[in-house]
């Protein structure tokens, strides 16, 4: 870095509860809910004053329909004759740059907000499936789906990851999500009904995938100096990291995790952390699908190259308290899971994550990806 | 404004020309052009990048998540990166997050990518998709419309607003002329305005095809270092001063009642105020402005200079928005000559930047140029406005 870093503080958090089809509510409405949770939490307000002057919007025009779809959202972000950038990407990626608005001394007090309905489209497929190039991989078909699923067999090939140990994460997500009051699939189910579900996409079943979901997340941050006007109960934003890996999936690896465990060296670097073993409390990835929480743990660093099917029969995602929100796979919408990770490790942080509470949580990361096959991968460090 | 944890100079630019088609190179091809030139331009490798920022309009070229595709030619691979859309600004956005990135101390060198190849999608379709697709999709006409025109001539007199903005396009076109990487070089004469004023199609009311913006294909790369690196790197770079960004609601107000505020006029105001300058028609020496239609370049001129009355007019008729002129506005002949919708906010800053290191070409301004200022639009009438200065001299003004 070369320069002593500030803290930044995440204030407050307020999630909307996902659902499958919220058909009685635009994106707006949802913002607009999570908007006044959050005031209600903080008094914060937009006054040129002491107000929130800058905001952080992450959503995708696909997914909204909308060409720059930030301009149906100025008025329920408090963006009206404010600076707002949207992030048009993955959400997590908009924490990085809010903490970057504030450590650079432009703003202190940055308002993050991500929203995404996948219910509006035919299908989250044809949306996914525009983001290959129109030369071969469209017209091919590809999607994320169908391109997780070839990463799932790579990875079941290099780890021996079985159905059973993919059955157990998603009984388990579903044990989690069942507490927590944001989470879409609640509903209980057993090995069996995992490992037998019909199949989506070969090795992908129906129960591996996430539902479909709709939802919104708002963040509000603030400097170090200006954190306690909205909490008495801070948690801070210490490390950031992203990376891309290449594009055509015949150039890459599909197994070895290589954006992933650099996201994290830079976020753990960041933040100091050394051993994320020994340093971590909690863990919240972004696993669309059931083969992705062991790998994506791999890529963290809380298992060896290749273990991560024995990291599941040896209960470490209990031991490292891993998706106590139910995760992705409980149903996050894609562009807003990383808010959704990042909101479960501050509630777990702050001591406010009721049913779900995990005990001495002091160091919480947050992960999530996009593109297809986890082309791209962002990690946050948190700390009480 | 707070104190800016560390400064931040621009290193490197690159630029693709400007056309209506590029058949010969994909998106992620035409990404890499724009990208090597920036390298080059800053004399480094990919090596020397710790993040890359990139934006466009997915709904454009029908591309969902394009920074996926386009790592392919933007360099990404192993590296951070981000992606910022927000409309035409996007490549204002850039820069604006460039400079956080930089001055936060997370990244010490960030390039930034602004491209579109509107030649691969239907640009007027993709606009008119922004509104509201309940209330004012059906009212809108892509970006066209000719309420400033109307407003223009009803303070002005048709007469001397049809002639001022037909002067204005024309000494647009001029200055396209002189830049090589301009996509629209009419040659136009002063002689001609007349003729083109009745004559050109109409597309809204007063708006014609003359003074409307290209729809473009091109690339733009820009580099970003701090302070410390950027004096190692570099012989010229240029410092970012400070910048404002103003989005507003997307409810236009077009009955009557009182005008709003413009972000332009907001924007000018609270920029100036926090770096203490009190004549920009005076302070500035050049002017790189987002100017969509002829007609909307002139009159936000009087909003961006916090100008009166007709004394915007009266400096265009009097030739100070020339290239030897009081303050020359946009060198590079503007957005009515180049518009690649995701790379025509960054133009402002890279011309203007280009013109601080004094190497913008023939297009080059013949007197001193060291204080530069750069604006973009997009969304619902947003602005980004921003100040480029040659040196790092300027005065913190206390409690700005």
């Amino acid at each position: 870095m070369g320069i002593e870093m500030k803290r930044v503080a995440v204030c407050a958090v307020a999630q909307h509860k996902c659902d499958s089809n919220i058909w009685h509510k635009r994106f707006q409405g949802m913002l607009l809910d999570v908007l006044e949770d959050i005031q209600k939490q903080t008094g914060m307000h937009f006054s040129e004053e002491g107000g929130v002057r800058s905001i952080v919007s992450a959503s995708d025009d696909v997914f909204d329909a909308r060409t720059i779809s930030d301009n149906g959202i100025t008025d329920v972000i408090g963006a009206h004759y404010r600076e707002e950038e949207k992030m048009a990407q993955e959400s997590l990626n908009a924490l990085g740059y809010a903490m970057s608005i504030i450590l650079s001394g432009h703003e202190d007090v940055v308002y993050v907000a991500g929203h995404c309905k996948e219910s509006q489209g035919e299908s989250r497929n044809v949306c996914t499936n525009l983001s290959y190039d129109p030369f071969y991989g469209r017209a091919m078909g590809l999607d994320y789906t169908n391109v997780a699923a070839l990463q799932a067999r790579a990875y079941m090939e290099k780890s021996g990851l079985t159905e059973e140990q993919m059955a157990k994460v998603v009984v388990r997500a579903r044990q989690w999500a069942e507490k927590n009051p944001y989470a879409n699939a609640t509903e209980q189910v057993e090995l069996g009904d995992v490992m037998y579900s019909p199949m989506l996409c070969d090795p992908i079943r129906t129960m591996h995938a996430y539902p479909v979901s709709d939802g919104a997340v708002v963040m509000l941050l603030a400097s170090e100096e200006r954190a306690h006007e909205f909490t008495d109960n801070p948690v801070w934003l210490t490390g950031f990291g992203s990376c891309m890996d290449s594009y055509f999936l015949g150039d890459r690896d599909l197994a070895s995790n290589f954006a992933l465990k650099q996201a994290a060296e830079r976020a753990y670097k960041m933040a100091g952390v050394k051993d994320a073993r020994k340093e971590i409390d909690l863990v919240e990835v972004m696993d669309c699908y059931a083969y992705q929480q062991p790998m994506w743990l791999e890529g963290l660093g809380f298992c060896g190259d290749g273990e991560g099917a024995k990291f599941i029969d040896e209960e470490g995602p209990a031991k490292y308290n891993v998706n106590l929100s139910g995760g992705m796979l409980a149903g996050n919408p894609i562009m807003t899971s990383g808010l959704y990770r990042m909101a479960e490790a501050v509630l777990q942080l702050k001591g406010d994550a009721g049913e779900r509470q995990a005990a001495d949580v002091n160091r919480a990361i947050a992960q999530s990806t996009t593109g297809g096959a986890g082309q791209f991968h962002t990690v946050v460090v948190l700390e009480k | 404004m707070a104190k800016k944890n560390r400064n931040v100079g621009i290193v490197g630019i690159g630029q693709t020309e400007y056309s209506s088609h590029k058949e010969h190179q994909n998106q992620a091809e035409m990404v890499n052009e724009a990208v090597r030139y920036a390298l080059e331009d800053a004399n480094i490798t990919l090596d020397d990048i710790d993040c890359v920022l990139h934006g466009n309009m997915e709904l454009f070229e029908m591309v969902f998540q394009p920074d996926m595709w386009h790592s392919l030619g933007s360099g990404a691979y192993g590296k951070d990166q981000f992606r910022i859309t927000t409309g035409g600004t996007t490549g204002a956005s850039l820069v604006c997050a460039a400079d956080n990135l930089v001055a936060s101390g997370m990244y010490d060198v960030v390039m930034a990518i602004g491209m579109e190849k509107l030649q691969e999608g239907h640009t007027t379709g993709g606009i008119t998709n922004m509104a509201d697709p309940l209330w004012f999709r059906h009212l809108q006409t892509g970006a066209l419309t000719a309420t400033t025109a109307t407003m223009m001539m009803d303070e002005f007199g048709e007469e001397r607003a049809k002639k001022a903005a037909m002067k204005y396009r024309i000494l647009m076109d001029k200055h396209a002329c002189l830049n090589p990487r301009a996509h629209r070089r009419f040659g136009l004469e002063y002689e001609q305005a007349d003729d083109l004023m009745n004559t050109s199609p109409q597309l809204v009311g007063e708006l014609r095809l003359i003074h409307m913006c290209s729809q473009s294909d091109g690339a733009c790369v820009m580099i970003f270092a701090s302070e410390k690196k950027a004096k190692k790197m570099c012989k010229t770079p240029v410092w970012i001063r400070d910048h404002i960004t103003v989005h507003r609601e997307e409810t236009f107000n077009n009955f009557g009642i009182e005008m709003p505020e413009m972000t332009h006029h907001y924007a000018a105001r609270k920029l100036f105020e926090r770096n203490g300058i009190k004549d920009p028609v005076e302070y500035f020496d050049v002017f790189e402005m987002y100017d969509p239609s002829a007609w909307w370049g002139l009159d936000w001129a009087r909003e961006f200079l916090l100008l009166k009355d007709d004394e915007h007019i009266k400096l265009l008729e009097d030739g100070e928005f020339d290239l030897d002129g009081k303050l020359p506005i946009n060198p590079s002949g503007g957005v009515t000559a180049s518009n690649p919708i995701g790379a025509t906010a960054m133009l402002r800053p890279a011309e203007a930047a280009m013109q601080l290191r004094g190497d913008a070409g023939p297009q080059q301004i013949k007197k001193k140029v060291k204080h530069a200022l750069a604006s973009g639009f997009g969304g619902t009438l947003w602005s980004v406005l921003m100040m480029l200065e040659k040196d790092l001299d300027w005065q913190e003004v206390e409690n700005g």
